[in-house]
């Protein structure tokens, strides 16, 4: 078994595509996760027989956890990559793995933040806790800003620690009863946050699947849109656009199309807008554009990438009045429990920065870095583009979905890790409809972006 | 203010048609009618509704989480008496200014974001490793915890949910009673727990354990019925009781007798004054048994910038021998993406020795707010229990219902306090408030309570 394989076997950090052993001995080998995102490795260390006797308590573990069949994505590419640091301790190893941005926070935002941190020790500006949906400002900017002319008012919108935690408190308003629809592939938290919840079966090691989930295959041959008539009827459809992984954004049509689907099927659409910002083209910016919308629709969106809060924590989610449930409950009322009782209101330190963010200074800012990281994109285009490849995204989104057909994506991965130092998402992560991908994202330096296409150039020529 | 709730609805029910059908239900179940009579009208919202059901475990919910609640009864209350100066002793809100040790290196922090050195993305979801350490150094000085068996957060009222989603719908918790009400809510929400019970005012399939002075504010656990998950919490919210080493001995020991497993709140350990515990983990065993949840809110005053942590030992084990802490690293990189760097900065700031001092002193500050409210209290012929070892004075109102004690203090004395029923059927006839608030309002609030008898 090769270094990575022995590491692999370990049970929170066996990758997707290597499935975790039938019948476990966690006895033998623990691994205690460390800090994957720094240096150090994931250490495995096996403890003595005698470990066996050992006490237990009589809690049953919650067999949705069983159900997962791997950590999380990227703290398993981010496991790769400390791993291949070991091997290569003088590599340059650059990532464009994890979609994490890289680029400094512009100064009007952190100047807010700072202003905001300094005011907490002094009277005046002291705040305890603040309203668990965010503060009213920060709501009515968001409103104003994304939503102006679509009638989404200020208390429709809650304010968070980011899109991510959102997607767990959506799945625990809607509960264990109800089915998902995700497109395939897409950003993992959908599929493992509905296991984790108890929507679905057992994952099917032949097709790579959930049960009673229904993946939606979006790929080249059909624009990356799902063919709706495909489908069995599902509670809730988690759609992103701009998408990750692929780069996808939908057009006016299609969007149109998926709210008059979800209006005929009775379904309610969560709508993933994080990447918006990265449209080139008149593609919609929010699922709110479509009329009909608000009362099928729910969107949810960051300012990790807009504004790179991705270590600073700052999100929200649109909850609209009008969307109801089948006995004719406002759906917004059961978010707002869940948000008062689950979460305790986004950092007031974020919050201030976020709405700094939507000053006309704030989004010019945002503006800028988001272009940066647009160009860095086109390079990797170009590159892959100029080598020969079949690549997809790239126009409105940081990501670019890459093609190597016939070939598995993890080893892909690693050939490319093995031979230029480069981390990359293998497409398989984001379910059996990225297999035969890899999605490069373009969140760097642009010295290492450069780099890092040099280094393609040089392997794939 | 979020204006969830229509007050002219809440009015309308005083009508005779809606009192003729509440006058067999208790004045308890009055106010909770009322806090959810325009979730009722709601309902008739006219337009297309979806297809998809509501999560029936929402629907157990009886009313409004606790402390929105009473900020809408405050909100209904300064509307009737627009020029009243309300004293908030209620929800437990810190109001110390944040020391500058503490406030300046998260300034630094901030302008670091701005650099291309500083710049910091997405952090390790379990908590940056210097803050990991030190919490485990500082903390759990001498008590064996490791950084990596601490996990840092945003709080603990979204660890609680947290842990609840690791555990699942299929286990049962234990709780005393009163207790903080994020416990039932999201155990509730998470679909363990059963019908709630007008009769009793408890949900089915919770153990429910009275605490109160005839027990010494401890479980008797000899009558207690085995629970998968036993939350505890010292000292406690609301009673102020810190637990001895003695009771919390007997309750690991019940715990491995069980096999159940222990959630143990320590968000205000700091508050203690004398040698009671301020950490499970000084009770030898504790590590097979417990969880500990704390939190910068109350310690640091962060109750605004968002930081807490959950330690989870390496030894805690489920009954097939897999190791909690995997499954809570799971949850954490799944359902979560860290603390926000700049909080956790703070919170680094915090643990340093002049941080601590700082912070100490705040604690000090509320403690002597706690002192001087109770010494009010007594003084008007009051039996009061707590404000010796957390900010939180316990107030029996003996044969009493607590919502008409709140409802009166609020309305003669113009003084937000919270009804101890709001914990738990054990709360009733008790009211909790709060020391956290300014010099000058703790000693104008004690001046108030004259007013009461």
């Amino acid at each position: 078994m090769s270094i990575t394989q022995n590491l692999t076997t370990s049970i929170s950090s066996s990758s997707s595509a290597f499935l975790a052993p039938p019948t476990f001995n966690p006895r033998s080998q623990v691994s205690l996760p460390v800090n994957v995102k720094s240096v150090n490795i994931c250490k495995c260390v096996a403890t003595p027989q005698e470990a066996e006797t050992a006490y237990k308590t009589k809690v049953s573990r919650n067999a949705n956890m069983g159900k997962l069949q791997a950590g999380y994505l990227f703290p398993e590419v981010a496991r790769r990559r400390n791993v291949h640091l070991l091997k290569y301790p003088d590599a340059k190893v650059i990532s464009l793995g994890i979609g994490d941005t890289t680029e400094p926070i512009p100064e009007v935002i952190t100047s807010a933040m700072a202003k905001r941190s300094q005011a907490l020790s002094t009277l005046e500006g002291y705040s305890g806790y603040g309203a668990e949906q965010g503060e009213k400002p920060l709501r009515s900017a968001i409103a104003s800003t994304f939503y102006g002319d679509l009638g989404i008012e200020e208390d429709d919108i809650f304010v968070s620690d980011g899109a991510k935690c959102d997607i767990s408190r959506l799945q625990i308003v809607f509960g264990s009863d109800v089915k998902m629809a995700v497109q395939d592939p897409s950003y993992p938290a959908y599929v493992d946050s509905s296991v984790i919840m108890g929507q679905t079966g057992s994952f099917q090691k032949d097709v790579e699947k959930f049960a009673n989930i229904e993946y939606m295959r979006c790929n080249p041959e059909n624009g990356f849109f799902p063919d709706l008539s495909s489908i069995s009827r599902p509670d809730i459809i988690f759609f992103c656009s701009p998408n990750n992984p692929t780069g996808a954004a939908a057009t006016r049509e299609q969007l149109t199309q998926l709210v008059q689907y979800a209006k005929d099927n009775g379904s309610i659409i969560i709508y993933d807008s994080a990447y918006a910002m990265y449209i080139s083209g008149d593609n919609p910016h929010s699922i709110f554009e479509i009329p009909g919308a608000k009362e099928v629709a729910i969107e949810t969106s960051s300012y990790s990438k807009y504004a790179g809060f991705t270590g600073v924590r700052l999100g929200w989610t649109v909850v609209p009045k009008q969307l109801l449930f089948s006995d004719g409950f406002p759906v917004a009322k059961d978010f707002n429990r869940i948000v008062c009782t689950c979460f305790n209101g986004a950092s007031n330190i974020s919050q201030a920065g976020g709405l700094a963010c939507l000053s006309p200074e704030g989004l010019k800012a945002m503006r800028d870095v988001i272009g940066f990281y647009k160009e860095n994109t086109s390079i990797i285009v170009d590159t892959f583009d100029s080598l020969g490849f079949k690549v997809y995204g790239g126009k409105s989104a940081p990501y670019v979905w890459v093609h190597f057909p016939g070939q598995s994506s993890w080893d892909v991965f690693s050939e490319i890790l093995e031979k230029t130092h480069v981390v990359t998402t293998p497409g398989s992560g984001f379910g059996p409809g990225g297999e035969g991908f890899i999605r490069v994202s373009a969140f760097g330096h642009r010295e290492n972006i450069l780099e890092a296409c040099r280094r393609f150039k040089q392997l794939y020529k | 203010m979020h204006k969830m709730y229509n007050t002219s609805v809440c009015s309308s029910m005083f009508s005779p048609n809606a009192l003729q059908s509440i006058m067999l239900v208790t004045r308890q179940q009055q106010y909770w009618i009322m806090s959810s009579c325009t979730l009722k009208n709601q309902r008739l919202r006219i337009g297309h509704r979806t297809k998809v059901p509501r999560n029936v475990n929402m629907e157990k919910l009886q009313h409004g989480y606790l402390f929105p609640e009473i900020q809408r009864h405050q909100l209904m209350h300064l509307e009737k008496y627009p020029h009243a100066n309300v004293i908030d002793l209620g929800i437990g809100d810190t109001t110390e200014p944040l020391s500058t040790i503490v406030t300046s290196s998260m300034v630094d922090f901030v302008h670091g974001l701005s650099t291309e050195k500083g710049y910091k993305g997405y952090g390790p979801e379990q908590g940056e490793k210097a803050l990991r350490k030190e919490i485990a150094d500082t903390i759990y000085k001498d008590l064996g915890i490791k950084p990596s068996e601490v996990f840092v957060s945003d709080g603990a009222q979204c660890d609680i949910s947290r842990l609840q989603l690791l555990m699942g719908p299929n286990l049962k918790i234990f709780v005393p009673d009163p207790s903080f009400p994020a416990y039932i809510d999201s155990s509730v929400i998470i679909g363990q727990a059963g019908e709630f019970v007008y009769e009793t005012g408890k949900y089915k399939n919770i153990e429910y354990m009275t605490c109160g002075p005839q027990t010494n504010f401890f479980p008797d656990l000899h009558t207690a019925s085995r629970a998968d998950i036993i939350f505890f919490c010292s000292p406690n919210n609301p009673t102020g009781h810190a637990a001895t080493r003695k009771q919390l001995e007997q309750l690991v020991d019940f715990a491995k007798e069980n096999g159940s497993i222990i959630i143990f709140d320590s968000a205000y350990s700091a508050y203690i004054t004398d040698d009671s515990p301020k950490s499970i983990f000084e009770i030898s065993g504790a590590r097979e048994v417990a969880i500990e949840v704390s939190s910068f809110s109350k310690f640091a005053g962060f109750t605004g910038v968002r930081l807490g942590w959950t330690v989870v030992p390496e030894e805690l084990s489920y009954s097939n021998g897999f190791p909690v802490v995997h499954d809570f690293n799971r949850i954490m990189c799944t359902c979560f993406n860290g603390a926000s760097n700049i909080a956790q900065a703070g919170g680094l700031a915090c643990l340093s020795p002049e941080g601590l001092k700082a912070v100490q002193s705040h604690v000090d500050n509320y403690m002597d707010n706690a002192r001087i409210l109770v010494d009010a209290l007594t003084s008007v012929g009051l039996k009061v229990y707590g404000g010796k070892n957390a900010p939180y004075a316990w107030v029996h109102f003996p044969g009493s219902n607590s919502w008409d004690v709140f409802a009166e203090i609020l309305e003669k004395t113009h003084m937000i306090t919270v009804p101890g029923s709001g914990f738990g059927p054990g709360g009733e006839e008790y009211i909790r408030i709060s020391a956290f608030g300014q010099r000058d309002s703790i000693i104008e609030a004690s001046e108030r309570f004259q007013c009461l008898v």
